[in-house]
Order: structure tokens, then C-alpha cells, then sequence
């Protein structure tokens, strides 16, 4: 079997565009998901809907309509490409575009349901103690919301990583710039190099476990506030 | 000149309004009472500045109107609430000090030591919050409250979730808390029994409006008020003064608007104030002093002042003892005895209540 042959190129990719990808989901997410955890606002159910559509879209849809959009004549692309002279589509940062979007539920979601569970009163204490609201979403918020940030971390970083068919729409398949390891393993697939796919599978089948064990321990071993 | 909190609020909710206008003495402990729904909680919350409505200011200083608002997190309000609301995340010590490190430094007029001293808190400190018992708890969240050198205290229903045993410790704390550090309170509750011996000024609130408002005497001896009051705690609550413990016969003797009194002995010393609350149940009334030997240890001379209304097939009367003293007799006594405001009377007190002990 000739391991020096795998191409770590994909792998590295990969984990890139998956650590950027939560990072971006948890600073977008955090205000999404607080907003619909408190707001009375009738477009609630809307913005929760829209957020929820990843997950139920078939990933080759959404690749299409963000191909379009990213594209050299679409409403994002096109200004990039006025600004910096090429468009998003086929591009790893068209690729980080494209996870955000794709992965969003996975952050949101989560995020939703704790600040929920943590409710306003926590809020209301910290104020009548002088706390303004950015002070007591840092001071109190965000450490009683760990167990729910590490589920949202850990979700959307898994996700990202498995996502093929959003990828292969926008990314296409071009070493080094989006060529990731879902899309490496259908390469090789498609080649007869069993043994390259199999590499690359049963590493990310083994990471994707791990990952989830680790939170899961850690997750129980995280006290759960019940003031 | 005492000075006022002054406040009126309207909030509409579906289904439920609050409608208040209230001059209170912002000095004292002050009880907002009345049944569940009644808009305590709502009422609180809008003195605290979590309601955006009306008008409200304090010792002169205006907190909110047409053109001002100025938010919770500036008003020098402090809050405890039914549950602790202690930060999980953070130890007792962390809990104490979260207001205190966000109150400016020219406003801190109280400090960790004093308030660990005023309501013991010294040895828990270091502990973590779900190692504290409900009364440590509720006392921690009120140092931490405290802590924030509030202008006027706000407290939801602070005891509701103790059982006596833990009321009874926390109790004095309060009373330690408005007397020592000189902290006008607000107390909201729908228990009478857990504030009759705390309660200065008394709010009763019905269906989001103020029935009456006033010192704790007048309010509670106002023969209209038994319906909110409710029946078991119909009657006066009197302040006396302690003249002398009778050792022998186990027996306090106390000084009320110059006439006497006697109670079991109390461990109270001469001089200071004892709290009594006479069901209006507990007092007949006789026209003539009485002749010969009475076991009834405890006679007032009075005046009638008013009759109320009947109650089913008994009817109270208001007496003048020099404070208002109520009397709850039968139909057929009053037609016997041919009652008319004015009238001298003498009320036999059957049985007297210390206010601690009814918890």
C-alpha cells in the first residue's frame, strides 16, 4: 500500500476551510441566534425558516443558486469581481461563502436552543447589578453557554468538513484551492485507487468519531446550570 | 420632611392591566400585598426600569417620565427575587462582588466586610453556589443586591420558596438591612404573616389597582379591607412598648396609648417595641367594666368609631383605642348591645398574637 502517494494537500484544505468556516458561523451565528432566542418579532418564523433551509435542500440546489450568485454576473460575485478582478465562484474563499451559508443551521441552531434554555432572566439580574448588555452577555451569557458553543462549534465544523455536492457546484475541483478531501475520495473512487480512498475514508470517519466522543465527555463533564 | 418615591404607572397586557399612582416614604420597609395576578411583580418590575412606562422618581430625583428613562443597570435599584437568581458560574465571593465591581467608586457606600458581617456571610465565601442551603442563597443574593449600594431595595417575594424554619433566619436580616444601613425596601408578597412584623408601609393591590395604601395600623384596621386581607389575619396590628417582665406569673406587660397590656413573657427588654396583632375575632365587647373577677387578662376602653357592613350573620366593628383596634361580634350582639359610633365600649381581649410567631 503506498501511503506516500496521498496527497496531503486535500486533508490541509479541508481542515482550513472548516476552522474558518465555524469561526466566521460562530460570529454570525451568535447574533442570529440570540435575536430569534428573544425576539417577539413577526419575521422570527421566516428568519428561522430560511436558516433551517440547508438542511432539508438537496446540497447540489444550493450550490447551483450560490454558483450563480458567486459567479462573475451574480449579485456577490459580480461586485467582488468589479473590486478585485475575479469573481468568487471557484475560489477558496467562494468556498468559505458557500460553507457559511451550508452550515449555518448546524451553529444557529444550537445556539438558539441554549440561549433559550438561559432565558432573560439572567439578563434582567446582571442589569439590576449595574451590568450593561454587552457586559452581562460577556460576564455571565457566554460562560453559562458553553456546552451549547461547543455543540455548535463542533456541529458546524463536522459538517463543513463532509460537504461535497455545495463544493463540487461553486469550488469545482482544483488542487490546492478547493479541492477537498470529500471530493479527493470520489477522484479516487472514480480512478479505481481503492487504497488512496480508503486511507482518506476511514481517516475521516475515525476523526468525525473521535471528534464527537471528545464532546461528548466533555459535555458531561461540564457542569449543567440548574440555578 | 421625609422624602417620597413617587410613581404611576399603566401597563396594558392582554387580559391584564396595572393602573397605579403611589407616594410612598422612601425610608422603611414597604409591603405590596395582594393575591397572585394582583400586578406585584408587574409593579416591581416597572420601579426597577424593566417595564418602559409612566412616571417615577425618587427623593426628588427623576428616573423616568416623558423625556427620561434611565435604564436598569444605572438606576442604583437593587433586586432579590423569589429564586436566588445567583450566578451558577461563579462562587459566593464572585456572586458578592459582581455589583460591587460595577458600581462607580464614588458610589459604594457599602463593602464586602460590613454586608458579610450583616447577614453572615463570612465562612461562605469560598463555597460554590449549588453548595449553599435556600436561606443561604437568598441570603447571599441579597448582600449581593446590597452590595451595589442601592438607593431603594426591591424584593419579589423573597421567602416564598423557604420553609418556615429558613424564614424565620432570614427575617431579622431584612429588618438588620433597612435599620443599620438605613435601605428603603419594597416588598412584594402575597403572604401576610411572612412581613407583619417588617412592614412599615402597606400597599394592597387588586386586579392592577391600589385598594389602599398607608401606614400598617390604618391600613389593617380598615374594616373594608378584610376581603383582601383575608379572614385569618382580620384585626389590628398595634406597636407597643415593653414596661416589665413578672418573672413569677411568666407574663410582659406592655404599655399601649397609656393603657395595659399583658402577653406571655417575651424576651424582649423594657423600653423596646413589641409588635401585636389582635384578631378582630379575639375582642368582645362589653358596655360596662366588669364587676367582680374576669379571667380575661386584657380589657381596653374604647369608642366605637364605626360599624361595617355585615359579614354573613356577624359584623365588624371599628373601635378607637387611641389606634384602631377591630372587633368582629354577631349580628344579635350588636342589635343586644345597640351599638352607635361614639358610644364608650370596652374590648375584651381574648387572645393577643406576637407577629414572629406566626410564621
Amino acid at each position: 500500500m503506498d501511503v506516500s502517494s496521498l496527497d496531503v494537500g486535500p486533508i490541509w484544505l479541508t481542515l482550513q476551510l472548516a476552522g474558518i468556516t465555524v469561526m466566521i458561523l460562530l460570529t454570525l451565528g451568535t447574533p442570529i441566534a440570540w435575536w430569534l432566542a428573544h425576539t417577539n418579532s413577526k419575521m422570527r418564523v421566516g428568519i428561522e425558516a430560511v436558516v433551517a433551509l440547508p438542511l432539508v435542500l438537496p446540497p447540489t440546489v444550493l450550490g447551483f443558486y450560490l454558483l450563480i450568485l458567486l459567479g462573475p454576473n451574480g449579485w456577490v460575485g459580480g461586485p467582488v469581481q468589479a473590486i478585485t478582478g475575479s469573481p468568487l465562484s471557484f475560489t477558496f474563499s467562494g468556498l468559505l461563502f458557500a460553507s457559511t451559508l451550508y452550515s449555518l443551521p448546524f451553529v444557529v441552531q444550537p445556539l438558539q436552543s441554549n440561549f433559550e434554555s438561559i432565558g432573560s432572566t439572567p439578563l434582567e439580574t446582571a442589569a439590576s447589578l449595574g451590568a450593561s448588555r454587552w457586559d452581562a452577555f460577556f460576564s455571565v451569557i457566554l460562560p453559562l453557554s458553553r456546552r451549547g458553543y461547543l455543540t455548535a462549534t463542533v456541529l458546524g465544523f463536522a459538517h463543513t468538513l463532509g460537504e461535497f455536492g455545495v463544493v463540487l457546484m461553486v469550488g469545482g475541483n482544483i488542487p490546492g484551492k478547493t479541492k477537498v478531501i470529500s471530493i479527493e475520495i470520489y477522484d479516487r473512487v472514480e480512478v479505481m485507487e481503492y487504497t488512496q480512498a480508503h486511507i482518506l475514508s476511514a481517516g475521516l470517519l475515525l476523526f468525525s468519531f473521535l471528534v464527537l466522543l471528545m464532546v461528548y465527555s466533555i459535555n458531561k463533564k461540564l457542569p449543567v446550570h440548574v440555578s | 420632611m421625609t422624602e417620597l418615591l413617587k410613581a404611576a404607572f399603566k401597563v396594558d397586557y392582554p387580559g391584564f392591566n396595572l393602573d397605579i399612582d403611589l407616594q410612598l416614604p422612601a425610608s422603611g420597609i414597604t409591603v405590596v400585598f395582594g393575591p397572585s395576578g394582583s400586578g406585584k411583580t408587574t409593579l416591581l418590575r416597572c420601579l426597577a426600569g424593566l417595564e418602559k412606562s409612566g412616571k417615577m422618581e425618587i427623593a426628588g430625583q427623576v428616573l423616568q417620565d416623558e423625556n427620561i428613562f434611565i435604564p436598569v443597570n444605572l438606576r442604583a435599584i437593587g433586586m432579590v427575587f423569589q429564586e436566588s437568581r445567583l450566578f451558577p458560574h461563579l462562587k459566593v465571593r464572585d456572586n458578592l462582588l459582581y455589583g460591587y465591581k460595577r458600581t462607580p467608586l464614588n458610589s459604594r457606600r457599602l463593602h464586602l466586610e460590613d454586608i458579610g458581617r450583616v447577614l453572615s456571610l463570612e465562612k461562605l465565601q469560598e463555597r460554590s453556589i449549588d453548595k449553599l442551603s435556600g436561606g443561604e442563597k437568598q441570603r447571599v443574593a441579597l448582600g449581593r443586591a446590597l452590595l451595589t449600594s442601592p438607593k431603594l431595595l426591591l424584593m419579589d417575594e423573597p421567602l416564598a420558596a423557604l420553609d418556615a424554619q429558613r424564614k424565620t433566619e432570614i427575617i431579622p436580616f431584612i429588618r438588620k438591612v433597612e435599620k443599620e444601613l438605613s435601605i428603603p425596601i419594597i416588598y412584594v408578597t402575597h403572604s401576610m404573616s411572612e412581613v407583619l412584623q417588617l412592614v412599615d408601609t402597606m400597599v394592597i393591590l387588586k386586579d392592577g389597582k391600589v385598594v389602599k395604601y398607608g401606614p400598617v395600623g390604618k391600613v389593617f384596621s380598615d374594616i373594608q379591607l378584610r376581603e383582601s386581607i383575608g379572614d385569618e389575619h382580620s384585626g389590628a396590628v398595634l406597636d407597643t412598648t415593653v414596661l416589665e417582665h413578672d418573672t413569677d406569673y411568666g407574663i410582659t406587660r406592655l404599655d399601649f396609648m397609656g393603657q395595659e397590656l399583658s402577653v406571655p413573657i417575651q424576651d424582649i427588654s423594657p423600653g423596646q417595641v413589641l409588635r401585636v396583632h389582635i384578631h378582630s375575632k379575639d375582642v368582645s365587647l362589653a358596655t360596662q367594666p366588669p364587676e367582680g373577677l374576669t379571667s380575661v387578662l386584657n380589657i381596653l376602653k374604647t369608642k366605637v368609631r364605626k360599624i361595617g357592613e355585615n359579614v354573613g350573620y356577624s359584623v365588624d366593628i371599628e373601635l378607637d383605642a387611641g389606634r384602631p383596634l377591630l372587633a368582629t361580634i354577631t349580628r344579635k350582639s350588636l342589635s343586644n348591645l345597640n351599638l352607635r359610633p361614639g358610644q364608650s365600649i370596652y374590648a375584651y381581649i381574648k387572645a393577643i398574637r406576637m407577629v414572629n410567631e406566626k410564621l
